[in-house]
């Protein structure tokens, strides 16, 4: 017998539309611990859908935590790379987790409710991880809790979604501009409405009690029947979120990419006093990246994968951190690390892909805008 | 959608037709189960005219939005045709796997080799436990 038994491994976990998902046909996937749906109609229909009308996701696999107390936004200054002091109440932004190293914990949201009170919207098979590791950081007295049982998410996402969502709220939500939020009742159920996505189309996410959640996931796919709004399932949300050029964990991310590398600059503000890993960042930043992640288009037949090489003169120079077919733009497209020297626009790298090397073109990213 | 009799399936999911009378060539293609199974088909990679195949071993590629698939050749023989209509227009093989969507013509170098694969009612019986035991 041994004396440290590996642990049994962990179930599989269900958000409360498990069975909602089975019954619309969803096909289902395990995905970071979850049982998710990849798909329901197709994903090329759902991203269809999303672009032109509307689309309905459960991300209730997400995670939720709440950071209060006189110095919460101190622990939220210590942990983040993004300035979180500039934030309004009701106002959100898109942050880095970082590492001592100035590499990525993860990404999330920062929600600012009060100035005692932060809300973090992480990964969902990050989660627990980030529950520690900010527990761990906590020198600032602040009261960290997990709340990711307590909520369901919805992503109710396209052009449409303002239309199928208003009438079925007294909040008015055109006034709630891109990265804010506010609270009030959806369908009589008390929700956090927040004008985020993960998409590049407009959109809304709603936060709520999970008690609430088929009614609610229901409601909207009833209210949304005549814009021709169809679930959507996590294949759907890559293939959105890849066009828009918007990172995933474990992808574009992790804790051996830092933000100035992943072309996250923007959200990495040196200008904070301090922050975990900020100096590592300031001297990259000093002394000139080594690589870049770079946005790419296939210039003949092929599509690019997570993790295939990239070449340049027949030689390994990085690998595809994200690619796939671009249902929007009707070609295959990618994301990868290379070089700076070969980064480019407009430089010509190839892909290996099986056993051919494909020719690509580094493009501007993201590789999808919204028409505003 | 129904298998057609005249076929035999792998537990792979491919398929090889059954000659026409006095032909020795016969076509190849992947099952409505596996199509399915795939999502939307959006390439689709063909060996080259007078590849020989061995039974078993992967002859092609199918990818759909999400993933890459490899084909496994259900029985030996070279290739004499590849279906370019489908090269073109992958989307085929989610509309019509056991037809328009062939994907290669092989003449088989051992006819009796197909006979070991399963028939249609085997197959049907082969999806309907995987279907049973995906939920």
């Amino acid at each position: 017998m041994s004396d440290n038994p590996t642990p049994a491994p962990a179930p599989i976990r269900r958000t409360p539309l498990n069975s909602a998902h089975r019954r619309l046909g969803g096909k289902m996937v395990a995905f970071g611990g979850w049982d998710m749906p990849v798909e329901y109609s197709g994903i090329l229909p759902e991203h269809r859908a999303v672009r032109e009308r509307a689309g309905l996701f459960d991300v209730s696999h997400m995670g939720e935590l709440s950071i209060q107390g006189p110095q919460a936004l101190d622990l939220v200054q210590h942990v983040t790379s993004n300035d979180a002091s500039k934030l309004h109440l009701d106002q959100a932004q898109y942050s880095g987790l970082m590492t001592a190293e100035g590499t990525f914990v993860d990404d999330l949201l920062v929600h600012k409710f009060t100035d005692r009170h932060y809300w973090l919207v992480v990964n969902a098979s990050n989660c627990d991880k980030d529950f520690e590791y900010i527990c761990q950081q906590n020198r600032f007295d602040a009261q960290v809790v997990n709340l990711s049982d307590d909520f369901t998410q919805l992503a109710l996402q396209g052009p449409a979604a303002l239309k199928i969502l208003q009438p079925l709220t007294p909040v008015a939500l055109a006034p709630i501009k891109y990265y804010w939020f506010t609270t009030g009742k959806v369908m009589g159920v008390d929700c956090i409405i927040s004008r985020t996505g993960y998409t590049g189309e407009d959109g809304f996410e709603l936060y709520f009690d999970p008690a609430h959640a088929e009614r609610v996931w229901y409601g909207l796919l009833e209210a949304g029947q005549d814009e021709g709004i169809l679930p959507c399932g996590l294949g759907a949300r890559n293939t959105l979120r890849l066009e828009a050029g918007m990172a995933l964990y474990g992808h574009e991310i992790d804790d051996t990419t830092t933000p100035l590398e992943a072309g996250l600059g923007w959200i990495t503000k040196l200008s904070k006093p301090e922050f975990l890993g900020k100096h590592v960042i300031e001297r990259q930043a000093a002394a000139g990246l080594m690589r870049k992640l770079v946005g790419f288009e296939m210039l003949e037949l092929g599509i690019a994968r997570d993790g295939y090489s990239v070449l340049h003169q027949g030689q390994p120079v990085g690998h595809v951190t994200s690619g796939g077919p671009a249902p929007s733009l009707a070609k295959n497209i990618g994301m990868a690390y290379v070089p700076v020297a070969l980064s480019e626009l407009g430089h010509r790298l190839d892909i290996q892909i099986r056993t051919r090397s494909v020719p690509a073109q580094i493009i501007s990213l993201p590789f999808y805008k919204r028409a505003r | 959608m129904a298998y057609p009799t005249n076929f035999r399936y792998t537990s792979e999911h491919e398929w090889v037709a059954a000659p026409a009378a006095g032909a020795k060539t016969a076509r190849i293609g992947i099952t409505d189960f596996a199509q399915h199974q795939l999502g939307d088909i959006v390439f689709v990679e063909l060996p080259a005219v007078g590849t020989e195949l061995v039974a078993g071993q992967a002859f092609g590629t199918v990818e759909s939005v999400k993933a890459v698939s490899e084909v496994f050749a259900p029985v030996s023989g070279r290739v004499t045709a590849i279906n370019a209509a489908l090269v073109q227009s992958p989307e085929l093989l989610n509309s019509d796997p056991h037809g328009a969507a062939w994907m290669v013509e092989t003449e088989l170098s051992d006819p009796g080799q197909a006979t070991k694969l399963m028939d249609s009612a085997a197959y049907e019986s082969f999806v309907a436990e995987q279907d049973a035991a995906a939920h």
